[in-house]
């Protein structure tokens, strides 16, 4: 019997997390917030992946494993699939979901007023508040790939790539 | 031995279960495993117990601040006539809105503004076991936050604490929820930062 909770549990601890990381714990220090966010994604990733990797044997190469996360982990934790996967052959994998479903519920402002060219790094504009909030959280699946590969024994970096929203992007480079 | 009410849980929950097809579900195990996680991050950053006991505490309150909104909007309960009524939503059909799981509310004080909410299964501590070195550890005290802090928004001052713990040693989760303060609306709120 599967255990099931509400989505929004799971939105609400994520939300709650980032924010207090980011806003008590860390209030100046983004980078050490993005950190331990990731890392705590680190520890779950490799604890998922260990669960829904039981029953089957070990990957043949990097290839399986990256198409696993794609298919079979995603759906598992987003009930969706990666939409499209790209790599270089060199250990790069982009893994491009056009609907990630926890940037689903973050508005994102086309604003208009960022006209102004000014680029005035001590007053943030409102956009860049909303992007460095947007990538604090995907800290957290960020960490949660990197957590999953590592445990099936493929060291790598994982960043996302919201360049082209609502599309978002996981580059995976695979450590050699 | 169900308290004499307007409305019993077990109504408002059948209620519930039929009017309410949009909410979404997931598989608990990353909810579960992302609490378990984050309990273990806050250990070694904060490394007093205390300290974790408080931001979980915390965490919780900010979290059930905003999820009695989507509480309200979603179960369709109308203005709970009183104390009784609000622990029995809150057991029979919020816990089991959110984490899927009811418990049942016992030991009320002559008054009816004390009682406690008795969980017997609860899926933030699946796979969860307490070493020695954290038995000061309230593992769950993000529960007690959310129910405060949702309380709160209905104008309920309320001091949640927990009497019986699973994770150290006892055979249930036990809650007392006492009553402090019935608010009328009270403007503006003082946030909690």
């Amino acid at each position: 019997m599967v255990r099931e909770v509400s989505e929004s549990c799971v939105d609400s601890l994520m939300t709650e997390m980032v924010a207090c990381y980011c806003n008590r714990f860390y209030a100046n220090k983004p980078e050490l917030a993005a950190r331990r966010i990731e890392a705590i994604g680190y520890q779950v990733g490799q604890q998922l992946s260990e669960r829904y990797t039981m029953e089957r044997p070990r990957f043949g190469d990097h290839l399986e494993a990256i198409k696993f996360i794609c298919k079979d982990f995603w759906s598992e934790v987003f009930k969706k699939q990666i939409d499209n996967l790209k790599t270089n052959h060199r250990g790069t994998f982009v893994l491009q979901d056009n609907k990630f479903p926890w940037l689903a519920r973050m508005s994102v402002d086309p604003s208009t007023d960022n006209v102004s060219s000014v680029e005035d790094y001590s007053a943030p504009t409102a956009e860049s508040k909303a992007a460095q909030a947007m990538s604090m959280h995907l800290y957290f699946p960020c960490g949660i790939i990197r957590g999953a590969l590592s445990n099936l024994g493929i060291p790598c970096a994982v960043s996302a790539d919201i360049s082209s929203l609502p599309a978002c992007s996981f580059v995976v480079r695979i450590k050699a | 031995m169900a308290p004499v009410a307007p409305r019993s849980g077990d109504a408002i929950f059948a209620n519930i279960e039929h009017v309410n097809c949009s909410w979404t579900v997931q598989n608990a195990e990353l909810f579960t495993l992302t609490y378990g996680a984050i309990v273990r991050q806050l250990l070694t950053d904060l490394e007093e117990v205390d300290e974790v006991n408080k931001q979980l505490d915390q965490m919780g309150y900010n979290i059930g601040i905003r999820l009695i909104d989507e509480f309200l909007a979603k179960s369709n309960v109308s203005s709970c006539v009183d104390f009784r009524e609000t622990a029995e939503v809150i057991a029979k059909v919020g816990l089991k809105m959110f984490i899927g799981v009811t418990a049942s509310v016992t030991n009320w004080n002559a008054e009816g503004t004390c009682c406690s909410i008795v969980l017997e299964d609860n899926p933030l501590v699946d796979f969860v076991e307490l070493p020695d070195t954290y038995q000061g550890l309230h593992y769950c005290n993000i529960l007690s936050g959310v129910i405060r802090g949702a309380l709160d928004m209905v104008s309920m001052k309320a001091e949640v604490t927990w009497l019986r713990d699973a994770l150290r040693g006892d055979d249930v989760f036990e809650l007392q929820v006492k009553l402090l303060k019935q608010v009328p609306e009270e403007y503006p709120y003082k946030d909690d930062e």
